[in-house]
């Protein structure tokens, strides 16, 4: 069966859990902002975890379908429609041949994750379906959907509609949202009073927030430490020689707004990243949207590590809820 | 040079070998991530060199982060007495230096350039002291140099010039980085060239292009059938400076199919070149000419 792009909403692309293992040729990981609620959606309806989902940011796309099949949508809250008439979030429905799926306004969060049983089968690249449109990867010829697109999808396998994520299991930013940060990778850069500055100032998030990377605004300017700048690094306070950036870690040029490297991000530069946002919570920078307020909170590794271990759990409790 | 490890989040470690860029570190960056390659540690799911540090990503609910942590450190010993020796490639990469393409995009972006009243080579031929571009064009070309690193976007080469220290060229990035940049632009920031492989986003100054593509997602170009990305770490390039009739030319051998690229075998020892630069950098063009 197929599925027709009617209307393609913002930025609505093709993404699965990503292409690990390029990272050292500068091709990202990718894939999904919101890991477990394209899990979930693939669970709802009988997918393998790691199925192509669409992933839509602030906006819905209008799908049409031309197969009896079944949907599910996650992450974000936005209301969903099968011919106008309203479906519930976070729960498996069924659509009918010639339906059509579409959406109202964002009521929070900021990416929702739609799930069609069987996946979106588009031809994967260096194994893996996600979007990547620096690279032109993956997706429909490395680009987000546009109209009149009809994206393929697979064998599903007659998922019953109704079956839903429980309430509890659906995690969301809070407000102000809290990111958890492990100080670290540049750390030595800022000054003492950048230092606790950082975590003690309220950030907004920034219209320059994408799969790329996530900028934030409203915060004291960071101070860096005085130094001669070392060979080939450049002449900026807050340049080093270029090096990897990790997944999360948050640079600040010129020492003004923070910017957390996301999904999508560039795998190396020269700027300085003063730590990175911890595993747990990556997740949520994914339903963040422009003037959240945020604040960073800081934390050590036995921290972030329990955090892992309680989103693993989570992430245990729902597959013993929907496999 | 005073190795700095660090955590980045709980899923990476970073290890920087010297704050400044040097071939030294270069070495000691790749030769620790191949023995982190070869030790085969549990956990570990990427590894990825850069020009003075290196970073290794894992999972730690395999290994847990110190364990790994003393794990990378342990190797340090290793490759300290590992040889700086690698065998590798020199390409020959043709160069349009001041092309019509850099020039329209580096025009439209004047004012977020330190000097608006004249181009990327202008500036940087005059805070490197050279009389005309043309001279700072020949120094640009006139010694090969070094992939020390892939990154930033899909196959990007960072290159660093196989010259004594006091005859690099340095260039500051753009005050605040474009938001366009033709693909194959031939770039420079800090002390590093570059090949945009891809049309975007950039903050190095605007040299010329190459014909030469070097990242293909469908790999339709004849030498990238193989693999999508044409640079790895070590790789050695001397630019050849060509004029608008040899670009047009290599294009259309590129869309024929028939373009190969100059390529020969070579061995590069750091302490040979270190000894003698001038003499190592001749027996490379000397195995380039030959192929």
């Amino acid at each position: 069966m197929t599925l027709e792009i009617v209307k393609p909403g913002l930025a609505t692309s093709v993404q699965d859990l990503g292409r690990p293992g390029y990272f050292h040729l500068g091709i990202p990981e990718g894939g999904a902002m919101d890991r477990f609620a394209l899990r979930a959606a693939n669970m709802l309806v009988g997918n393998p975890e790691d199925a192509a989902c669409l992933e839509a940011v602030f906006m819905g796309p209008e799908i049409k379908f031309t197969a009896d099949t079944t949907v599910a949508v996650t992450g974000g809250e936005m209301p969903i429609m099968v011919d106008g008439e309203q479906q519930q979030t976070w729960t498996s429905f069924a659509v009918k041949a010639g339906q059509t799926l579409s959406f109202g306004f964002l009521k929070s969060g900021a990416r929702i994750y739609i799930a069609v049983s069987g996946g979106i089968d588009t031809p994967p690249d260096l194994g893996s379906r996600s979007t990547y449109p620096i690279g032109a990867l993956g997706g429909i010829e490395g680009r987000a959907v546009a109209a009149g697109d009809v994206l393929p999808i697979g064998a599903g396998t007659a998922a019953s509609a109704g079956r839903s994520v429980p309430a509890d299991l659906r995690r969301g930013p809070s407000n102000p949202a809290e990111l958890r940060v492990l100080p670290g990778l540049y750390w030595h850069r800022l000054t003492e009073a950048a230092q606790a500055s950082f975590f003690d100032d309220t950030w907004t998030v920034a219209p320059e927030a994408d799969r790329m990377g996530y900028r934030f605004k409203g915060g004291r300017p960071l101070e860096l430490v005085d130094r001669e700048p070392p060979f080939g690094a450049g002449s900026d306070p807050s340049n080093i020689v270029d090096g990897c950036y990790s997944y999360g870690s948050i640079q600040v040029p010129g020492g003004t707004e923070p910017i957390i490297l996301h999904r999508d991000a560039v795998s190396g530069g020269g700027y300085f990243t003063l730590g990175a946002i911890i595993s747990a919570d990556m997740d949520l920078i994914g339903q963040l949207q422009p003037n959240t307020q945020v604040k960073f909170v800081r934390v050590e590794m036995a921290e972030a590590l329990k955090a892992r271990a309680q989103r693993k759990a989570m992430l245990q409790k729902l597959r013993e809820e929907l496999m | 040079m005073k190795t700095r490890y660090t955590y980045g989040g709980d899923e990476h470690i970073y290890v920087e070998i010297g704050e400044e860029m040097s071939l030294e570190a270069f070495f000691v960056a790749l030769s620790m991530s191949n023995a982190v390659r070869d030790a085969n540690l549990p956990g570990v799911t990427e590894i990825c060199p850069a020009n003075s540090s290196f970073q290794v990503r894992f999972d730690p609910d395999v290994t847990d982060p110190e364990e790994m942590m003393a794990a990378i450190k342990q190797l340090e010993a290793f490759s300290d007495q590992a040889e700086k020796r690698l065998s590798t490639r020199i390409i020959e990469i043709p160069v349009f230096y001041q092309d019509p393409w850099t020039h329209e995009t580096l025009m439209r972006f004047r004012e977020r350039h330190q000097d608006p009243s004249g181009t990327d080579l202008d500036y940087a031929a005059r805070i490197n002291g050279y009389d005309s571009v043309e001279a700072f064009i020949e120094a640009h070309h006139s010694a090969p140099w070094f992939v020390s690193m892939v990154g930033f976007v899909a196959g990007l080469p960072f290159l660093y010039q196989l010259v004594e220290r006091e005859k690099q060229l340095q260039v500051p990035k753009y005050l605040r980085p474009r938001t366009d940049t033709p693909k194959l632009t031939v770039g420079y920031g800090g002390c590093f060239s570059c090949i945009y492989s891809v049309r975007g986003a950039g903050g190095y100054q605007m040299f010329g292009i190459t014909p030469m593509p070097i990242y293909d997602p469908e790999q339709k170009v004849s030498y990238l059938k193989d693999f999508m990305v044409f640079f790895k770490p070590g790789d050695i390039v001397k630019w050849k400076p060509i004029d608008r009739t040899e670009y047009d030319r290599i294009e259309q051998e590129v869309e024929n199919g028939t373009y190969q690229p100059r390529i020969a075998e070579v061995e590069f020892d750091l302490e040979a070149f270190n000894a003698d630069i001038a003499g190592t950098n001749a027996k490379l063009m000397e195995a380039l000419n030959d192929a």
